[in-house]
């Protein structure tokens, strides 16, 4: 390998698998334009609107965002602890529950039970539409509930972190994560046992809540465009602590070399608390949203996402918030657009598909690799 | 472990026999499975009890199997594959879509080939689905092994669902999954052995035989009761194949290059071993197990459907029963299987159902409910009643303790000889005695 001068057409020859995944990758954007077109050439080819696909399009950035946003947590915990943590997915959920709970209670005129607003409708049998949660009629509340739903999981993964990991904190990063395993179970069913099993609706509806802007008629509603307000806030506040802070330098520091950190004294525990805060808080937060965008709400749902946010933190390369959050558009982008060649039921499997190949052929993530925190 | 002293008394010595023979920690387990089921169920009648006693065995049994499969992946080679249960999928549906009837009555058509060729034919498919999982683990690191094999199991399990797989399949190879609503398993053939057919009322020679001398002719234990014990016999047989299987493998020089790879690849591919070829052979090996386990288990249940029963949790459940035996150790396997049925699986519901019978008070809707009556006992209720997720909490606190404090499980951490003959035997020569 040392010997030879690394060429294209030699690097090409050493992975073939890249290139019929290359080839196959070309071969969709080819029948991609000739739908949008509306040639048919065998195989390939047929009709699309530009209305489907835009919307498609739309669909996807505004879930890859939750994805993104959640994923960010999981990268920091992966690089700064070394270990894959499972129950970040449950963390997801437990922001949803929390902050949904607290924004009922905001929401909702003093008629309704408070046992019904505080455990998002287990008990009692009040309607959504009772509550009359929306970011258009109740912003407030909405916005109440997010800062809740932050807090509460960046402080519970705290505790999680004091109570069942920092007892093992020298351990190799499979015995974390099959600890995290265990501590998946233990959020996921206690949720589960507060707050019942039942999937139930959250949102209240509200007339005239669609936008339609654009050549395209792309129909955006209310709870898309908060969505993506407050995702791309956190993004770009997530941003400027890394970038602009002493915390910050310390965790890209310990991200990058734990070593070289440690000995230029990098107060080690401090670092890994604040992971686990902003790392849960974001997951928190971005079970909230998802909630909003998808206005119903079951214990196991941030445990569903989970294998999708492993993925966008395994595009970007594990490590790096950015690519968290690119990875995050590419696998939204993916679940939505992959139902114009395959059965909707499958579009789960076409992200994860895409995650193994990006696994297989870049290992180190599509942006190769540079860990920027 | 291997002390020389003399036990003091006849019980020490039966307990010293018991703790240095395997198949001796095994009985001694499912003995005291067997009291403590016996003891929450007497009340009830013969039936419930060796019902209860069945039921725990089986589950025994096929976690077992499971684990052991899995051992030799995680436990011999250290390869972390949690996709267990899209492996057992595949060779349960790979098996249903060989057996079953070309034109059945309800459900999806099949080839209508005999069950020992599907059996094979399932252990086949799901090695060659292992075969390509095997491709990932011979470049990544643990942790992304994990995630790959966990995402390929679950883009089997939704293959398996999609109606439009389903549609397809029937289409062009005039076969099909049946998709969301699953696929009915063909007769377990230990249901013929009893009744000619398969029907009840029935029985073969040999079922009116063991149904006159313990069934309601003899004893009293009902028909189907005794059918499932018998194929739980069935099951057992199966676990010595595997274990020997295994046992035999791990003293192999192949078994030895697998403990090599686990403790370091660099070495073992320094000292001229071929690593790659030797991760995919296992890889296979492992998950053609894996495909006959799901077969044994849910093959035997009747019908089979992705959603409930291949989602990740099983795997994870399979992983909890080899990490209680302690991985690396085969007889760890079997009792963590028989252990996590009992304990951990089968237990708490069973447990709370007898609590719940002796609280005289009505089940609040929901926890809000039982919170605010601010009574125990009503509080208790709804505990006994929801124990589901609170056997998940208590099976994520024994994972999470067993990692904290006891990484190597109950058997784990025994001493691995690099050697080819046992040098942790006493072989020395004492008054002339020929070698064991």
């Amino acid at each position: 390998m040392g010997t030879t001068e690394p060429t294209v057409t030699g690097s090409l020859r050493d992975r073939p698998g890249l290139v019929i995944a290359s080839l196959f990758g070309a071969l969709l954007l080819v029948d991609l334009v000739a739908k949008l077109v509306g040639i048919e050439l065998g195989p390939v080819g047929g009709s699309l609107s530009t209305g489907r696909l835009g919307s498609n399009l739309w669909n996807g950035v505004v879930i890859g965002l939750v994805i993104g946003l959640a994923g960010i947590g999981l990268s920091m915990t992966y690089s700064i602890l070394n270990f894959a943590n499972f129950s970040h997915g449950d963390l997801v959920s437990l922001g949803a529950f929390t902050g949904w709970g607290v924004a009922f209670v905001v929401a909702a005129g003093s008629d309704i039970p408070i046992r019904a607003l505080l455990t998002v409708r287990a008990a009692g049998n009040a309607t959504p539409g009772d509550i009359g949660a929306h970011v258009l009629s109740t912003p407030g509340a909405i916005l109440v509930g997010l800062v809740v739903a932050f807090v509460v999981t960046a402080l519970v993964a705290l505790g999680l972190d004091r109570a069942f990991y920092k007892p093992m904190r020298d351990r190799s990063g499979i015995s974390l994560l099959i600890a995290s395993i265990g501590v998946a179970l233990v959020v996921r069913y206690l949720i589960q046992f507060v707050y019942g099993s039942g999937r139930r609706g959250v949102t209240a509806s509200v007339d005239a809540s669609n936008v339609a802007f654009g050549p395209l008629g792309l129909s955006v509603n209310a709870h898309q465009l908060t969505l993506s307000v407050a995702a791309i806030a956190l993004m770009f506040a997530t941003h400027f602590m890394l970038q602009h802070t002493k915390l910050g330098t310390a965790m890209r520091a310990m991200a990058d070399n734990k070593d070289l950190a440690l000995i230029t004294g990098i107060p080690a525990e401090r670092v890994v608390t604040a992971t686990w805060l902003i790392g849960g808080g974001l997951a928190g937060a971005s079970g909230y949203l998802y909630v909003l965008l998808r206005g119903t709400i079951q214990f196991d749902f941030g445990w569903l996402l989970l294998l999708l946010i492993f993925a966008a933190v395994i595009l970007g390369g594990i490590g790096s918030v950015y690519g968290a959050i690119a990875g995050g558009l590419v696998i939204g982008i993916v679940f939505t657009t992959s139902t114009i060649w395959i059965p909707s039921d499958f579009n789960e499997a076409a992200a994860f598909a895409v995650m193994i190949l990006v696994l297989l052929f870049r290992p180190e993530g599509i942006f190769g690799g540079v860990s920027t925190a | 472990m291997t002390d020389d002293t003399t036990p003091d008394s006849a019980t020490g010595a039966v307990l010293d026999a018991v703790r240095r023979s395997d198949l001796g920690v095994v009985l001694l387990t499912l003995g005291l499975i067997y009291v403590a089921a016996a003891l929450l169920t007497f009340a009830d009648g013969l039936n419930s009890v060796v019902g209860l006693m069945r039921t725990l065995t089986f589950l025994g049994l096929v976690y077992a199997l499971s684990a052991l499969a899995l051992n030799l992946h995680w436990g011999y080679t250290g390869l972390f594959n949690i996709g267990v249960a899209g492996f057992m999928a595949v060779g349960v549906y790979t098996m249903g879509i060989v057996v079953r009837a070309p034109d059945p009555a309800f459900g999806p058509p099949g080839l209508g080939l005999p069950l020992p060729v599907g059996i094979v034919a399932g252990m086949g498919m799901a090695a060659f689905v292992g075969l390509f999982a095997a491709l990932p683990a011979l470049r990544l690191r643990a942790d992304y092994l994990a995630i790959v094999t966990l995402g390929l199991s679950e883009i089997i399990r939704l293959t398996l669902q999609s109606s439009a797989v389903d549609t397809f399949l029937r289409e062009t190879f005039a076969v099909g999954t049946g998709g969301g609503r699953g696929m009915g398993m063909p007769p377990n053939p230990v249901r013929g052995l009893f009744l000619v057919d398969g029907q009840a009322g029935t029985p073969t020679e040999l079922g009116s035989l063991i149904f006159g001398t313990l069934g309601d002719g003899g004893v009293g234990i009902s028909n189907n009761i005794l059918i499932g014990w018998g194929y739980v016999l069935v099951l057992a047989a199966f676990l010595i194949g595997f274990y020997v299987l295994l046992e035999r493998l791990g003293r192999s020089p192949f078994g030895r290059n697998l403990k090599a790879i686990r403790e370091d690849d660099l070495v073992a591919d320094s000292l001229g071993k071929n690593v790659d070829v030797i991760k995919i052979k296992v890889f296979m090996i492992g998950c053609a197990l894996m495909g006959l386990a799901g077969i044994l288990w849910f093959g035997s249940q009747g019908n089979v459907s992705p959603t409930p029963q291949f989602m990740p949790l099983l795997t994870f459940y399979v992983f909890v029963a080899v990490i209680i035996g302690g991985s690396g150790s085969n007889t760890g396997s079997v009792v963590g299987g028989i252990v996590f049925a009992a304990v951990l699986f089968e237990g708490p519901r069973r447990l709370g159902a007898v609590v719940r019978d002796t609280i005289d008070a009505p089940t609040p809707p929901s926890f809000a409910d039982a919170l605010v009556s601010f009574d125990p006992v009503t509080f208790l209720a709804y505990a006994t009643d929801n124990v589901a997720p609170l056997q998940f909490v208590f099976l994520g606190l024994v994972l999470i303790f067993i990692m904290h404090r006891r990484p190597e499980g109950l058997l784990g951490h025994r001493i691995e000889t690099a050697a080819a003959v046992d040098l942790s035997a006493d072989s020395r020569p004492s008054g002339g005695d020929a070698d064991e």
